[in-house]
């Protein structure tokens, strides 16, 4: 039997209610949306039912939406099922005040390389991570350069002219 | 038959100092002879991160040949250096690397800045690379281009030769010198 969409769509609503929201399908990835405090109860239902088997964290990144009052912050986790073949998405928001999201990485070993890079690009917090520190830029920064706040062009130079560099 | 060998009659050689010369001796400055002598012997330090880099290999290779300043001898030790030659973008993240690399070269030193990235962070105008060289350690030649072709490279060499050839015996100890170096917080 392969695994479809629909029956993981079913097999999450079934376990998971309502808390699961904007189930869609693109590029023939099925993705929703999670509650934050959720996040790990999702991941370990799709881990350990048999007939899921998301055991391999692809990705984790987050992305900033700086309009969105309150869940501004996005963290994207990626899942594949090496059986099936088959890939997953899901999102869970947090607030750019209090950006605090459970670690996966008691599931996913990979998880700490991401989950650290995600902090430093983005300063979401993985309450649990063993080593939560910046791991590709300076360790003496004191902004986290890829949310929308930030202009991307270095703030310490002062030969330029903005108007020809487009500021 | 004539020997299938073409040489080469056309080797300059340097010209001699001014001075007073007599019957077996000759008299300068220091100035002159030490320069002289180092101006023609500059042991290279290749710091070479990116493309800048590649151009460099050209120039050192036989096509360009900077053994014909007396530099073909790089060393990868900055210990043993007297120039560094800063080729490539450098990340904030190598900005101390390379500050302890000039550290460690032993006075007279002297650095150039070869390409955009080097001089001014080039294209990278981004919140990782170091917005030029400048920022961490002092720089006597700017190259510009992006790569530069070797001959701009030649072209900058032979300006820290002229600068190697001129500099004062006293500069390295002059309060202004001392000054510099403190605006880099380096004793």
């Amino acid at each position: 039997m392969s695994l479809t969409n629909d029956y993981i769509k079913q097999r999450l609503v079934e376990k998971f209610g309502e808390a699961l929201t904007s189930f869609e399908e693109s590029f023939g990835i099925l993705s929703f949306t999670a509650p934050a405090a959720l996040n790990l109860k999702v991941m370990q239902f799709l881990y350990d039912e048999e007939e899921l088997q998301f055991r391999f964290l692809t990705d984790l990144t987050a992305v900033h939406y700086p309009h969105q009052v309150d869940a501004e912050l996005a963290v994207v986790y990626h899942l594949y099922n090496f059986r099936e073949k088959v890939r997953l998405r899901f999102k869970v928001f947090v607030p750019v005040a209090a950006p605090k999201v459970f670690t996966a990485t008691k599931l996913f070993e990979s998880a700490n390389w991401m989950e650290r890079e995600t902090y430093d690009f983005f300063g979401v917090e993985f309450i649990g991570h063993p080593n939560l520190k910046r791991i590709l830029n300076v360790d003496e920064m004191t902004y986290f350069p890829l949310r929308k706040e930030f202009p991307l062009e270095d703030q310490t130079r002062i030969d330029k002219d903005d108007e020809m560099f487009g500021r | 038959m004539a020997r299938p060998v073409s040489h080469n009659t056309k080797v300059k050689m340097v010209e001699i100092p001014k001075g007073y010369s007599g019957e077996g001796f000759f008299a300068t400055s220091f100035d002159k002879v030490i320069g002289l002598a180092r101006k023609n012997s500059i042991w290279p330090l290749p710091f070479a991160t990116s493309c800048c880099g590649i151009e460099f290999m050209a120039t050192a290779a036989a096509h360009y040949d900077l053994a014909r300043f007396g530099s073909e001898r790089m060393a990868f030790t900055p210990r043993q250096c007297d120039l560094l030659m800063v080729m490539g973008t450098i990340a904030k993240k190598m900005g101390p690397v390379l500050r302890q690399v000039y550290l460690q070269m032993a006075e007279p030193r002297w650095v150039i800045a070869v390409g955009a990235c080097a001089c001014s962070g080039g294209v990278f105008d981004t919140y990782s690379v170091l917005q030029g060289i400048d920022q961490v350690i002092p720089v006597d030649v700017y190259v510009p281009g992006c790569p530069p072709r070797p001959e701009a490279i030649l072209d900058g060499f032979m300006r820290i030769q002229d600068l190697v050839g001129q500099e004062s015996m006293r500069r390295r100890h002059s309060q202004r010198y001392q000054e510099l170096m403190n605006e880099y917080g380096i004793q």
